[in-house]
């Protein structure tokens, strides 16, 4: 198990390899389809002292006002990652991003970009809404929220310990290519 | 970390007690006119956002409980059963997306379904404020979410589908079924040449594989499968969907799609997609298949996705008794 703590530098995410183990800590900013979009066609400057050395979550949660204006989540596990491979390597590069949260893997472009700056996707349990809520010590801000609507906010928050697999890492290896080729192969026995 | 979890529900008298319903309430099905459901459909939303039914944690730990123990199957199968417990105890939704909400209702002549969808529509905003449900209807052009679920256009969603029946009692069942498994359901045409799949029982159950293999962990495997074999476009899809609230452990009725459904889920726990796609034993964990009549000309498999969280229950109302709530 490697513990990691946003910020992280580019030395530490080439150390990760598919298979690592990892609990995060620290700042992780969410961000989904609509923050993605925008990302990649209007680059906004405010963004980049936010997301340099850190941690996108593709997650919409399920958020709670308390009493004294602060926000909990209630329900936070990720969103499936690949609808923002259109957006995903130029938001890295963009942005300088260290990684990825999220589900169910991303494509070439995706790979290519954590090979290029330096990053890695990092998968989280797909509906484990409540486990991983539990993890989330604090709300610190929220960007956007008038603009997107709350699942699609920027959202950052503080993170302990939240339970992650690399899957992707940024030397051109993953698991998802990898378990892909192999039911591939499996399904072409099964239909003969 | 690779100490089975035990899943461990509340006990029916403690989610009792915690009810939005006042002590007592009963439904005057003698008074269809004035029946209100908002309240008790309520209480359905608060139960299936946060209790998994009783069958699919069942089935979950059957899969997990035949992976190699520590295997990433076997940790996130437990990670499932350990949030399973987590959203129980807490009442808080089992995943943030908390789906799309559908409902279908079936009555006795007399109650109004213009009241009825009014009600659901009030109980699905209440929930939606009390963060059971997520705010998930968005506009689509402008993707600007409407932050109650209602669909201000059309009234589209919550989806409410009405069946007069017979019975003198008043169902109303649930499904919260998520973006991301609604995602990878799939509609095929056959015959398909690039699948070399025609139209007979074995073009079907490779339909079935390649939309399994396309879905990847993509819709949070491991999947429940609505398959619908026949129908048009809009009536086959319709099915599928509903076919999923069928129990997990529940015989088809007729004896061979029961055997075909039994056969082709042993094969598809071969492809090693396993649990969220990280490779493992547990890909589906079942298929409800139907057939339905067609138009000569057409023959459409359409396949509706369940994710593991399988969020579903139904609402019973008889004539002076509580309601119950199976999930």
């Amino acid at each position: 198990m490697i513990r990691l703590t946003t910020p992280i530098t580019e030395e530490q995410i080439r150390t990760l390899k598919v298979g690592d183990e990892v609990l995060l800590n620290g700042r992780v900013v969410l961000s989904r389809d609509i923050g993605h979009k925008f990302m990649k066609e209007q680059k906004p400057e405010w963004l980049k002292p936010i997301l340099e050395n850190m941690v996108i979550y593709h997650c919409g949660p399920v958020v709670k006002k308390n009493e004294d204006g602060t926000w909990s989540f209630v329900a936070a596990g990720p969103t499936t990652s690949i609808r923002e491979e259109p957006y995903q390597a130029d938001v890295i590069e963009t942005y300088k991003v260290r990684g990825v949260i999220g589900k169910g893997g991303m494509g070439k472009k995706t790979s290519e970009g954590l090979q290029k700056t330096g990053a890695v996707y990092l998968h989280a349990t797909g509906g484990a809404g409540s486990l991983l809520a539990e993890r989330v010590k604090r709300v610190v801000d929220v960007k956007m929220l008038e603009e997107f609507g709350s699942p699609e906010a920027f959202w950052i928050i503080e993170v302990e310990d939240f339970p992650l697999v690399v899957t992707m890492d940024s030397h051109g290896g993953s698991l998802h290519e990898l378990v892909l080729q192999q039911s591939q192969d499996r399904a072409k026995a099964l239909t003969v | 970390m690779s100490e089975c979890v035990i899943p461990n529900l509340t006990s029916n008298e403690v989610v009792a007690s915690k009810s939005v319903l006042p002590a007592g309430w009963k439904a005057d099905l003698a008074d269809l006119k004035n029946l209100d459901l908002s309240l008790p459909v309520m209480e359905l939303l608060r139960r299936t956002t946060s209790r998994l039914p009783q069958d699919v944690i069942q089935a979950i730990v059957k899969g997990r409980d035949a992976e190699e123990v520590g295997s990433r199957a076997f940790n996130t199968l437990n990670d499932m059963v350990r949030n399973i417990n987590l959203a129980d105890g807490q009442v808080t939704p089992l995943c943030q997306d908390t789906g799309s909400v559908i409902f279908w209702v079936r009555h006795p002549f007399g109650l109004s379904q213009k009241a009825t969808k009014a009600q659901i529509r009030a109980a699905v905003v209440e929930a939606t404020k009390r963060s059971w449900l997520r705010p998930n209807c968005v506009e689509s052009l402008s993707g600007k979410n409407s932050g109650t679920n209602m669909d201000p256009f059309h009234e589209h969603h919550p989806a409410i589908h009405f069946e007069e029946w017979d019975k003198p009692e008043v169902e109303v069942s649930v499904m919260q079924k998520g973006g991301g498994c609604e995602n990878v359901g799939a509609q095929y045409r056959l015959p398909d040449a690039a699948l070399g799949a025609g139209r007979d029982i074995k073009g079907v159950r490779k339909c079935i594989i390649d939309a399994v293999v396309k879905a990847q962990g993509q819709g949070c495997s491991p999947g429940i499968l609505g398959v619908a074999i026949g129908g048009d476009r809009v009536t086959g899809y319709e099915k599928s969907k509903e076919l999923i609230l069928r129990k997990l452990g529940t015989a088809n009725a007729d004896p061979k799609m029961d055997a075909f459904e039994q056969e082709l889920t042993k094969d598809l726990n071969t492809l090693g997609i396993g649990p969220m796609g990280y490779g493992g034993s547990t890909t589906v964990l079942g298929i409800m298949a139907e057939e339905m009549y067609r138009h000569p000309a057409s023959f459409y498999v359409s396949i509706s996705y369940m994710c593991w969280s399988s969020r579903r229950g139904t609402l019973s109302l008889a004539a002076n008794s509580q309601p119950s709530y199976d999930l």
